[in-house]
């Protein structure tokens, strides 16, 4: 089976200024791939190649086999493609708009009313079948977007920042969305809320100044960049102390205090996970009450903000 | 040309649920009404055919403006608001793109202009006038209308905003009139040049006078054709930008 999206080389130039350069990814069927970068890093402008809006200037890009500089209509039979600001007719009801989107991208007439209905129940938007667009929140407008992406069953679905400007309830309604996705298709999203790239994605890729410059898990990019990985302590007392004592501990490094009140801090800890014992010895032997003790979770910001600042510029 | 009829079909049902087409609409109807009793009807008697030879000048005035100002909106205002991005992601050629939004407006534009046939069928009523000339007089204000409706399309895919596109198809759709007056001031082979290039004065008064000449009907298409052909490069060259 080829990988569903494989890019070679890709370059895209706006003018003289090049806005991805030399890009080179494989994406495999099934896959949830996460798409990370800085404004203007260039994720709209792949996404946008990909999802055959724009044609790349240099560079091989190929989606479920078929070459997008050959055959690019046959490729957006196979893709839907949800852009930064979803593309709505706010004149249009929600159901209308859906089957005006599904018979563009060749679903027959006859068929169109049940895979409107189907992608209004993946979406959650079937309650709001007979409303003006225009009339919509933000929260269902974003899940409408998705539902054009989706209302064809395409293999590969394109989504760009699906959760921009969704409050927190909304993000974990489209976070849901995305789950129930999951399976179905291959799905490519970028999104500027770590936390929903980290919960939603099983691969990242990490774009920034128009080149890629990690991908690969979130465990596989923390283990190549948090070094020996962090301890996080909870104790009863002071933090300084409790930062001393461990530090005793051959192979713990500097520790940060994350969090202090009531007599208690919670304080990470530089060095590998597999010192917690040693620790725990450490900080009970030297009078420090011990309450909780753990392996520290690796944070996608601090991976990110690593990558971008190793960047080339 | 499935998918030109449905984006056509989707945008007819833009202009009949939007506020501006009704606006345009009602102008049209408006100054076409004024004009016809201020100046066809109005001043001294005239033959039927008169009457209706001057209905038809100023309701090729009209229909040019309404042209410009129904097709500003076709490309530049889904780019405008980030819809074009549904159209030029989908299984759907560029040429049908713009087909079907030419397609709309011009639907649209001759709802408008059959809705102005109360004002000859006065005339009909009144006078004595040739079934003919009233067919042929309708075919110019359709094919200019046309003509017309393809420059502001074109004019659309160029501009990033509908009032930049008005004035875009405004300038070219002037250019051409204009040929007409230079064309009156200068000389052979360049005026020949411009006679045949002139939108308006040229080819426009044999339909007016109820004419039909396979030479006016040809320039007309040519100039839709020219049009929209520069309208779908132009699409085509934005997604190499």
């Amino acid at each position: 089976m080829p990988p569903m999206i494989e890019v070679k080389g890709l370059t895209k130039y706006y003018g003289e200024h090049a806005a991805i350069h030399d890009l080179n990814f494989a994406i495999d069927q099934g896959e949830v791939i996460g798409f990370l970068g800085l404004n203007g890093a260039g994720k709209t402008t792949t996404l946008k190649v990909l999802g055959c809006v724009l044609l790349p200037t240099a560079g091989q890009v190929t989606v479920d086999g078929i070459d997008i500089a050959r055959d690019p209509h046959e490729i957006r039979r196979r893709i839907g493609f949800l852009p930064d600001t979803p593309p709505l007719y706010s004149e249009m009801t929600v159901g209308r708009y859906l089957t005006f989107a599904a018979e563009l991208r060749g679903v027959p007439g006859t068929e169109a009313g049940k895979a409107v209905a189907e992608a209004e129940e993946k979406t959650a938007t079937r309650e709001v079948h007979g409303e003006l667009i225009s009339s919509l929140s933000h929260g269902y407008r974003q899940r409408v977007g998705v539902a054009q992406a989706l209302v064809h069953k395409p293999k590969l679905l394109i989504l760009d920042e699906p959760t921009s400007g969704l409050d927190p309830v909304q993000i974990v309604e489209m976070r849901q969305t995305i789950h129930l996705l999951k399976g179905e298709h291959t799905i490519l999203l970028s999104s500027h809320i770590l936390s929903e790239i980290s919960q939603t994605c099983d691969r990242l890729l990490v774009i920034q100044h128009g080149e890629i410059v990690a991908q690969g898990s979130e465990q596989d990019l923390a283990s190549r960049l948090g070094g020996g990985g962090t301890i996080e302590v909870e104790v009863a007392g002071p933090s300084a102390r409790a930062i001393e004592i461990a530090r005793t501990v051959a192979g713990i490094g500097a520790g940060t205090v994350l969090r202090e009140s009531d007599g208690v801090a919670l304080v990470s800890l530089q060095g590998n996970p597999d010192l917690r014992p040693q620790v725990a010895r450490a900080l009970v032997q030297g009078g420090i009450d011990l309450l909780r003790i753990d392996r520290g979770a690796a944070r996608l910001e601090s991976i990110f903000l690593k990558l971008t600042a190793e960047a080339p510029q | 040309m499935n998918a030109t009829l449905l984006i056509a079909r989707r945008e007819l049902g833009a202009y009949l649920r939007s506020m501006t087409g009704y606006v345009i609409a009602a102008a049209v109807l408006i100054i076409n009404g004024l004009l016809f009793n201020a100046f066809a009807l109005g001043g001294p008697d005239k033959l039927s055919a008169e009457v209706l030879s001057l209905f038809f000048y100023f309701s090729s005035g009209t229909t040019i403006i309404a042209s410009v100002f129904i097709s500003m909106r076709l490309l530049a205002e889904e780019r405008q608001t980030g819809t074009l991005v549904l159209l030029t992601s989908s299984p759907v050629h560029d040429w049908e793109i713009v087909l079907g939004k030419f397609l709309s407006a011009f639907a649209f534009l001759a709802l408008i202009t059959l809705a102005t046939v109360y004002m000859p069928a006065l005339i009909f009523v009144n006078g004595k006038i040739s079934f003919g000339h009233l067919v042929a007089g309708y075919l110019g204000l359709l094919l200019l209308g046309s003509a017309t409706l393809a420059i502001g399309t074109f004019g659309s895919a160029l501009a990033r905003t509908q009032v930049l596109a008005a004035i875009f198809s405004g300038c070219m759709v002037v250019a051409l009139i204009v040929c007409w007056l230079l064309a009156k001031v200068t000389e052979r082979p360049l005026q020949d040049v411009f006679v045949a290039m002139a939108l308006h004065g040229k080819h426009f008064p044999p339909f007016q006078s109820g004419t039909v000449h396979l030479r006016d009907v040809v320039y007309y298409l040519m100039v839709t054709y020219v049009a929209l052909f520069s309208a779908t490069r132009v699409m085509e060259a934005r997604r190499w930008r």
